[in-house]
């Protein structure tokens, strides 16, 4: 028997946004403070913490995201019972997104002029104040707008979490698409709610772009 | 905790895995191809087009970038049948490689433009040429000089991302990999050996587009 797609097969797909958004979140906040860690990892004055948390950046952001994905996935197994999708997909997308964040908010932090630093070493501040009360504000400053568009990127890529099963936005369309077999009206509404989630934050960015984007005079 | 490796089965089949890997790289150097011409033409429309031509563009780019590449691959794949255009596996995700790339490309390219200096553009105006030979001959070698890392960088996310076209059965590297894990059941060896041939991958593409750029932008200058 062919299912119609009507409003309950839209209502379903559009309540699996919550899990697109839970995954986003615990991947962004994990990812940031991972992130925050290879950043200053990689502006540190120590050889061997700036070559470790180089390699991390470039074998994350040199590898597919969905074989990062398998391997947590399938390395779960190795550690006894298995991991469930949304713990393996958090863990993965976590891991990746502290790659990327390390390495926009590195340029971030390596963006603030020397003489910021040099000024902040002559006043007597000991390198963490340093970092702490002149680098990292400015940084931030910087790293606003970069940090949204990532963020457009972290949304989208929780739809590979649907090939390891976890059942969000894209996993519900080919659920649905399953049984209705109307292609067009299922993924076309699935595209249609990642550009609403997606579109004002590209746009958000591309503002604040504009208005934090140089290096504060 | 008495997990024992074995790669065995993943060595005895390294020229299915090769194989995938000679796949993968086709693949994703067609894409790079066409997005690049993709996105020659949508920044030529964005910047010289008239309103609709760039209404289009901007439609094109947004649209695509603001949509994850695994749903566009899935309603090029489910949807164009149905709308009676027969493709196999791999047409598919060649053209949904084409369209994605070919959108952030786009932004790219027309960014590499806008820094084109007007003067220049002027110049070549004045000496009589025709705005698509000032296109052709002043502006478009330098933008693409200017943006030749950004876009390239692009391209190796587009060949990293081409993994996700298994999902539809298309052969590539990762297809390989998914039939010998059927086959083996080795699905932590099989990855992780995998993902070494992917990060080979871009480290090799990475070197070859610093061999293109050498060939084609440092002695192009020196002439």
């Amino acid at each position: 028997m062919m299912r119609h797609f009507g409003p309950l097969e839209a209502w379903f797909i559009i309540t699996a946004v919550r899990w697109t958004l839970l995954l986003s979140a615990i991947a962004f906040i994990g990812g940031g403070l991972g992130g925050l860690l290879v950043a200053l990892a990689r502006t540190t004055a120590q050889r061997w913490l700036r070559t470790l948390a180089g390699g991390y950046i470039q074998i994350f952001q040199g590898t597919p995201l969905l074989m990062q994905l398998f391997l947590v996935f399938f390395g779960g197994n190795l550690i006894g019972s298995g991991l469930d999708p949304l713990t393996a997909a958090a863990v993965a997308l976590t891991l990746n997104a502290a790659a990327f964040l390390g390495e926009i908010w590195r340029g971030c932090i390596q963006a603030i002029p020397p003489g910021q630093w040099e000024a902040a070493t002559a006043i007597g501040l000991r390198p963490l104040q340093r970092m702490r009360h002149v680098i990292l504000p400015q940084a931030g400053k910087i790293a606003i707008a970069p940090t949204v568009g990532f963020l457009v990127l972290l949304l989208k890529s929780t739809s590979l979490a649907s090939i390891i099963g976890f059942v969000e936005i894209t996993r519900a369309g080919q659920i649905i698409n399953n049984v209705t077999f109307q292609p067009f009206p299922v993924f076309g509404l699935v595209a249609v709610i990642y550009f609403l989630l997606c579109w004002p934050l590209s746009f958000l960015s591309q503002r604040l772009e504009r208005r934090f984007g140089t290096v504060s005079r | 905790m008495h997990y024992v490796f074995q790669f065995g089965d993943v060595w005895a089949a390294w020229r299915d895995l090769l194989w995938g890997a000679w796949l993968t790289i086709q693949l994703s150097a067609a894409a790079m191809l066409l997005g690049l011409l993709v996105a020659v033409l949508g920044a030529l429309g964005k910047t010289m087009g008239p309103k609709p031509v760039r209404w289009t563009v901007d439609a094109y780019v947004e649209l695509i970038r603001n949509t994850p590449f695994l749903v566009q691959l899935f309603l090029i794949f489910f949807g164009l049948p149905r709308a009676g255009i027969m493709l196999s596996a791999n047409q598919a995700a060649l053209l949904a490689m084409v369209v994605n790339v070919g959108a952030y490309a786009t932004e790219i390219v027309r960014a590499g433009i806008e820094n084109i200096h007007r003067g220049q553009i002027e110049a070549g105006l004045a000496i009589g040429l025709r705005p698509l030979q000032v296109f052709r001959y002043i502006v478009l070698f330098p933008a693409l000089q200017t943006v030749y890392p950004a876009l390239t960088s692009q391209f190796i996310l587009l060949m990293l991302s081409s993994s996700v076209v298994s999902t539809i059965s298309a052969q590539e590297l990762t297809a390989s990999a998914n039939d010998l894990q059927a086959r083996t059941f080795r699905s932590f060896e099989i990855y992780l050996v995998v993902t070494v041939l992917y990060l080979a991958m871009s480290l090799m593409f990475s070197a070859a587009f610093g061999g293109i750029h050498r060939a084609v932008f440092v002695r192009g200058r020196r002439a």
